[in-house]
């Protein structure tokens, strides 16, 4: 309690100096205290994000003391955004992990009572593209093919995923589905596991067909054999390694599904210190210390800060709403 | 043989001083992570995940140091089960059942010592099975589809009536409490909210951790409230007995406990299955084998050394999908799957070809935190057991903060307290009535996994039931799940006059 008073006295008292200091740069916050919470358990991709990026900004000396993670589970995010919308709102030393699952669970409703738009979005700091899977020793060597198969007998073809129905890995099939002129999607079979690792079991098991999943799950799988990745949902082909693997779009699917990392920050927030915030992500994301991380971890590139990534999560949200309507999960 | 030549590798990187210190340091850390209500193992690595860091270990010995943690919690889970009736984590569950009567009779001391023994020998055995079985369980684990698990879970369920013998209404009525308990959340095969008022803190469920500590332990710290220190018969004024298991014992478990170890390593080596299936299993599956004089639920030996063998042995297990596969079999394995990603370890199907350092030495130090365990637990024994001389006025308050600090160190969150207070108060009204509380955390572990895959299952098969019983492995399953189901029901018919006399006479036994 005393903190967060102390805190947010810090704040005004920051404040009352920028208005003060007329002469000053744009940029005219100093950062505090701040802090970065990953709406989730320590160990998860969005602790992974706050703490690596954290680290990055303490290292490149972008902020004055070590960045502070808060591990703030529950609801899938939706406890921290609540939170963050009602307690604090106006906190300028404040940062939070996001990614693809919370703009889909923001557009299904999933955080009840909160929108998008009650948060500043900062910036993204890469991307885990999708991809579509079946058994190596399966007969489909395309993604067309595996949509023909789908289109002449939907029951067919059942597809696991590692998220919930109406989840991140739905929505990629469901997303490739439509592009190849799939018009009733709700016939097409989703599976939904626990992780994108036991749905691939499930494929190596022949339980299900076809997998939709992240390059970073499935790429061991398809370097040791076992799997055989049918298309990327990126628009150009990934680079390095991952070039061998066809995009959904070289095939005539013109389908993406980017996975991406990023951050939103509380609406209160001065434009200040918003300002700050996307100058820092962006300093963090062209740093060498960065490409680093993201070539060991699979991220791959999305430059995206601002009002820039402001649209695109605004996009995507309308996409996800649309796509949840025409599946029946919302209303 | 290359697997023993890589294990002598393995040795070769894991025996430096370095990596031994951090084994102790570990086996110590996790023990008492362990012991402590509401916090578990997955907790306990996810909490020194930040010191590994810090400490800027590699690869190898930052992977020595979470296994120790993670072994050492599996073994401490059993001291609070055994002295307090309160399981130190969920698959510590099942040790309540004999271990704390144990300790009433005065054999604390005595369950403390066979247990880690038990400990020892399930997860020795389970890590010498993860050495030469891995890619040949590996296999068996693909069989396992939604239908095939569906069936495994029913059969746990068919064999639940073993755990609460005296009274099978009321196990029954406690399953479908928890069965109920398990509704709540979104549904993951749908995306609706159920139960749960529009409220986000309940879009995840409860987290059954929540409700093993309110249930167990502030539900104690009620009933000592209502007492108010005095009527109480018990804790204070227990004797200690020796802290050794005599030889008879364990000449006497040593049959439960190999038993055990096959079951739960097999229940570890299923992605999602895991430690409590592998204790639940090993000790129904041993209460029905060998309970022939109804001592089991008494403190009977076997009970303790079943349930014990059976969840580290599971703990073994679990890690064989995580090497192999790079996919977890348990909490736990998650949280260190995790750790490998950061330390630029890809886990997966190439992992023993591109990283064979990595994973014979972890190997190796699952050996070594084994030995380290058992050396550790068997004197700490006599410490252990003083904590049952602690007056209660001194002990409950403890119990209550520990289950706090615990239970909001998980999430963070302040409404998982409000959720585990409302779940003391529920226990403790229960326990007035005489329901036994164990059945409601296996309907909650159990009940979510069998619908899930239940319709996992339909949906795969377009809502076709006959899904569930068309392969050989679900047949199989089926088959021990009736004849779990019925023969208690046919053989109990020959056993229930004596039931009856026994039942009679210990009416006041709060569960």
């Amino acid at each position: 309690m005393t903190r967060s008073v102390a805190r947010r006295a810090a704040s005004v008292a920051a404040v009352l100096v920028a208005v003060g200091a007329f002469s000053a740069p744009a940029m005219s916050f100093d950062p505090g205290n701040t802090e970065c919470i990953a709406p989730a358990n320590a160990g998860g991709g969005w602790d992974f994000t706050c703490r690596q990026v954290g680290k990055a900004l303490y290292d490149l000396k972008i902020v004055p003391g070590p960045v502070q993670v808060t591990n703030l589970a529950g609801g899938g995010g939706g406890v921290a955004y609540a939170e963050v919308v009602n307690k604090r709102n106006d906190d300028n030393d404040l940062i939070v992990a996001a990614s693809s699952a919370t703009s889909t669970r923001l557009a299904q409703g999933a955080f009840p009572g909160n929108t998008m738009d009650q948060v500043r979005w900062v910036g993204a700091v890469g991307s885990d593209y999708g991809v579509i899977a079946v058994a190596a020793d399966s007969d489909i060597n395309t993604l067309p093919e595996l949509m023909d198969r789908i289109k002449a007998d939907p029951s067919s073809i059942a597809v696991a995923g590692g998220s919930a129905v109406g989840g991140w890995d739905h929505l990629k099939v469901l997303i490739a589905a439509k592009a190849a002129g799939i018009d009733d999607v709700r016939k097409i079979k989703y599976v939904a596991f626990e992780g994108g690792g036991e749905a691939v079991t499930q494929l190596l098991g022949g339980h299900v067909q076809a997998f939709s999943g992240d390059i970073s799950e499935a790429k061991g799988f398809a370097d040791s054999g076992d799997i055989k990745i049918l298309a990327v949902l990126s628009s150009d082909r990934l680079p390095g390694e991952f070039s061998d693997y066809p995009t959904a779009k070289e095939q005539g699917i013109d389908a993406v599904g980017a996975n991406w990392r990023g951050f939103y920050a509380p609406a209160g927030m001065s434009d200040d210190a918003y300002q700050f915030w996307v100058d820092a992500i962006s300093k963090v994301y062209g740093s060498d210390e960065w490409k680093k991380i993201m070539a060991d971890n699979g991220l791959m590139p999305l430059d995206l800060s601002g009002d820039a990534f402001q649209a695109f999560v605004a996009d995507q949200v309308a996409n996800t709403q649309a796509l949840s309507k025409e599946i029946g999960l919302i209303k | 043989m290359d697997a023993i030549n890589s294990l002598l590798d393995g040795f070769a990187v894991a025996l430096t001083l370095q990596n031994l210190g951090l084994a102790v340091i570990g086996c110590f850390l996790g023990t008492i992570i362990g012991a402590l209500p509401g916090l578990g193992p997955a907790n306990g690595v996810a909490i020194l995940i930040p010191l590994a860091f810090t400490l800027g270990l590699p690869a190898t010995p930052a992977l020595i140091l979470l296994t120790s943690v993670y072994y050492g919690a599996m073994y401490g889970g059993r001291i609070s089960s055994i002295l307090l009736n309160i399981p130190g984590d969920e698959p510590a569950l099942m040790t309540t059942l004999d271990g704390y009567p144990m300790a009433r009779k005065g054999q604390a001391g005595e369950a403390l010592a066979l247990s880690g023994i038990a400990s020892f020998v399930g997860a020795f055995i389970a890590t010498i099975g993860l050495v030469f079985l891995a890619p040949l369980l590996v296999k068996v684990a693909l069989l396992f589809g939604p239908a095939e698990y569906f069936a495994l879970y029913t059969l746990a369920f068919a064999t639940l009536g073993g755990v609460a013998s005296r009274n099978q209404a009321k196990a029954a009525i406690a399953a479908a409490i928890g069965l109920g308990i398990a509704m709540i959340g979104v549904d993951h095969q749908t995306g609706v909210p159920r139960f749960t008022f529009n409220d986000v803190y309940l879009y995840d469920g409860i987290h059954f951790l929540v409700a093993i500590v309110g249930l167990f332990a502030i539900s104690e710290v009620f009933l000592f409230l209502e007492h108010r220190g005095e009527g109480e018969a018990g804790a204070g004024r227990l004797t200690l007995g020796r802290v050794t298991a005599p030889l008879r014992m364990i000449r006497q478990t040593i049959g439960a406990m190999l038993r055990s170890t096959v079951l739960g390593f097999i229940a570890g080596v299923l992605p999602g299955a895991g430690a409590s299936l592998g204790s639940f299993i090993s000790y129904t599956f041993e209460k029905r084998l060998s309970d022939k004089d109804n001592t089991f639920g008494k403190g009977d030996p076997r009970g303790v050394a079943a349930p014990e063998a059976g969840n580290n042995a599971a703990a073994g297990g679990a890690l064989v999908p995580m090497l192999a596969l790079g996919v977890p079999g348990s909490g736990t394995t998650a949280v260190l799957l995790a750790m490998l990603l950061t330390l630029n370890v890809t886990p997966g199907p190439l992992l023993f070809q591109s990283n064979p350092d990595v994973v014979w030495g972890l190997i190796a130090a699952l050996f070594l935190a084994n030995v380290m365990l058992l050396l550790i637990n068997i004197p700490m024994v006599s410490l252990f057991v003083r904590v049952l001389l602690v007056p209660p006025r001194f002990l409950m308050p403890t119990v209550a903060m520990i289950s706090f600090v615990g239970i909001y160190g998980i999430s963070g969150s302040s409404f998982d307290l409000i959720v585990m207070i409302a779940f003391g108060v529920l226990g403790y009204l229960l326990r007035k009535l005489d329901v036994p509380l164990v059945p409601i955390i296996l309907g909650v572990l159990l009940g979510n996994e069998m619908e899930k895959n239940l319709r996992r299952a339909l949906t795969i098969s377009d809502g076709d039931w006959s899904i569930l019983w068309s392969s050989p492995l679900a047949i199989g399953l089926w088959t021990f799940a009736i004849v779990g189901f019925l023969a208690p029901l046919i053989v109990g018919r020959y056993l229930r006059p004596k039931i009856a006399d026994e039942e009679l006479g210990e009416g006041a036994d709060p569960d």
